[in-house]
């Protein structure tokens, strides 16, 4: 193992320990619910796009329906809590295998297809899933469901005088997607899809099984995206269709990881903590007039970013950092 | 119907598949398109049908401007060309969406009277709408158009060799800017072609696009990318397909069916039907 690189993941542990701490720290500094709001939704954001990233960064399989997963967590938690009474938290890990047996049944025939071909595959399978729930009956069709209060506690993972427990489980949730991220780009998995992305044929010739690594990939991600899903649907206690397996949160989770740099361990976090209170304060302060001026800011920022920075923000950092590694790769 | 996804769709597939850059703002195009007949109806009452060929011109130098002022930026990244592509024409399309609130309002609008609005004709027996109908008939001309145009005539062939290799071009003295932003400007305006005849028989509004975009990325995949005939046979299958699911699934299940025949298309034969890529 090269020492820079050992060094390097050591470095990451320990910034990500000193960041986690700050942020577990913040709510004895801001009491303001509005601000705690943003808060969750960015840490929630950058949970959903660092799983995002394990499959559509580091193994380089573009997925702009990962909003299927997403919703299939928010649906297995809340028709099991509503209907038979099981506890959120059950509902959370089954929503969570749900999505990953979907994932990989789904990669069997999709794993086939390459470029813009899969990307459109991924994106018209979360629109069936999409109309499929707009129109089954028992899942409150479109109408979608409302979470019933059943007491504020940690057992029903519901709060409703303070924010704060949300806050708790979403920075867990996050550190969690990076720690899996941080642990899997060590592991035989992390070197194995990097040589999918870079290079199938080649990396099918050095004995990766590049189908069974996609697998892997997909699983995992699908997996993290889905508990994302569920915790949103106990956090805003209503749930619809659209609103949880729209075609936009598809593209809310793979954007914070494309603007912080796309298949890199930082880049999701990064890009979340830029864009989700930019969002929100743009929607907030010059939205309410109703007449599009947020939407106009917000996307010229996104055409401005993604076009001056194609490697993401994290390329502002480690320019020189970059420099080494290739060398180091080289050697 | 067919027809017309067809020809919204022909638009995409000459810049993403000829091109291979992918435009995720083509439903905000067509948006445009729409508005602009609807601006031409209300303030000048020329009927959309007149008006057609102006808003195709109006598309075709929109078209070639965002080329030379964002695509040619995004097609030069390095790293992650794909992405960049993705989310530079995404970001575009919000800000689309967001100027047509701007200047436009969220309100839905309708070309009320129009030559060919309302009407139906009778072939056979069978009564067809008078819009649908022209509109198929222009998508045939369009088709058959664009399709001596890229086969036949220098401009066509310098667009595939540029898409092929851009080094060589420049080497025989042809400007790939030039050349690919003609090719957008050609894209939009067969999009312009369909927003005018669409505007005559649906609502306008701002987020009206993105119901038809998904639709026509399908209908370039089903066909194949690289492929104008593809993209015609696409949209010829879908309006097909999407008519069938209608008569069995309930109305708003009807894009179910495109999507299913899209994935089974694509599980055969991942290139598409007609597909060279």
């Amino acid at each position: 193992m090269d020492k820079n690189f050992a060094a390097r993941r050591r470095r990451d542990l320990i910034i990500a320990a000193v960041l986690a701490g700050l942020a577990a720290l913040a709510p004895l500094f801001v009491k303001d619910v509005y601000v705690q709001n943003i808060l969750i939704l960015t840490l929630m954001y950058a949970a959903l796009s660092q799983s995002w990233n394990i499959l559509s960064g580091y193994c380089g399989q573009i997925s702009l329906g990962h909003a299927l997963y997403f919703g299939i967590g928010a649906y297995t938690t809340e028709l099991l809590f509503t209907k038979f009474g099981v506890l959120p938290w059950f509902g959370m890990l089954g929503g969570g295998m749900i999505a990953a047996v979907i994932a990989m049944g789904l990669g069997y025939p999709f794993f086939r297809l390459r470029g813009h071909y899969f990307v459109i595959a991924t994106i018209v399978i979360a629109e069936i899933g999409l109309l499929l729930f707009q129109n089954w009956e028992w899942a409150g069709a479109a109408m979608g469901i409302t979470i019933p209060i059943r007491g504020d506690s940690w057992l029903k993972f519901q709060f409703l005088r303070t924010k704060l427990p949300y806050f708790y489980f979403a920075l867990g949730l996050c550190c969690l997607a990076w720690f899996v991220t941080w642990w899997l780009e060590d592991s035989k998995w992390g070197f194995w899809w990097r040589a999918v992305k870079d290079n199938p044929e080649a990396a099918e010739s050095l004995g990766v099984v590049v189908f069974n690594s996609k697998m892997g990939a997909a699983a995992v991600s699908a997996f993290l995206v889905a508990i994302g899903g569920a915790f949103y649907a106990q956090f805003l206690a209503y749930i619809d269709p659209e609103s949880v397996m729209g075609f936009q949160f598809s593209l809310l989770m793979a954007l914070p990881a494309v603007l912080g740099g796309i298949g890199t361990l930082w880049g999701p976090v990064l890009g979340a903590a830029i864009l989700i209170p930019m969002t929100e304060l743009t929607r907030s302060y010059i939205g309410g007039s109703g007449r599009g001026v947020d939407l106009i800011v917000y996307g010229a920022l996104i055409v401005a970013i993604s076009l001056a920075l194609p490697q993401g923000l994290v390329s502002l950092f480690s320019r020189s950092k970059a420099k080494s590694q290739v060398k180091g790769a080289t050697r | 119907m067919g027809l017309l996804y067809g020809l919204i769709a022909v638009g995409l597939a000459l810049i993403f598949g000829l091109m291979d850059v992918v435009n995720f703002a083509h439903g905000e195009f067509l948006m445009i398109a729409m508005y602009v007949s609807f601006f031409l109806f209300a303030f000048f009452a020329i009927d959309p049908l007149l008006s057609a060929p102006l808003v195709a011109a109006a598309l075709f130098v929109f078209g070639a401007v965002v080329y030379l002022l964002i695509v040619r930026f995004a097609m030069r990244a390095k790293a992650n060309a794909g992405m960049v592509q993705i989310f530079s024409t995404f970001g575009l399309a919000i800000v689309m969406r967001g100027l047509a609130q701007f200047f436009f309002t969220p309100d839905y609008r309708s070309i009320p009277q129009s030559w060919l609005g309302g009407k139906t004709i009778s072939v056979a027996g069978i009564f067809l709408p008078e819009p649908q109908l022209v509109g198929a008939l222009v998508s045939i001309l369009a088709f058959a158009g664009l399709y001596f145009f890229i086969h036949r005539t220098d401009f066509g062939r310098a667009l595939e060799a540029t898409r092929e290799d851009p080094g060589a071009v420049a080497l025989v003295g042809i400007d790939k800017n030039r050349v690919f932003a003609l090719g957008w400007g050609l894209g939009a305006a067969l999009v312009g072609l369909a927003g005018a005849i669409m505007a005559v028989f649906f609502y306008i509004y701002p987020d009206v696009g993105a119901s038809f975009a998904l639709i026509a990325y399908v209908t370039v995949a089903l066909g194949g990318f690289g492929s104008v005939f593809g993209a015609f046979a696409g949209g010829i299958i879908v309006g097909l397909v999407e008519a069938v699911t209608a008569l069995v699934l309930p109305p708003s299940l009807k894009s179910v069916g495109i999507y299913a025949v899209y994935l089974l298309v694509v599980f055969i034969r991942p290139r598409g039907l007609f597909g060279s890529m």
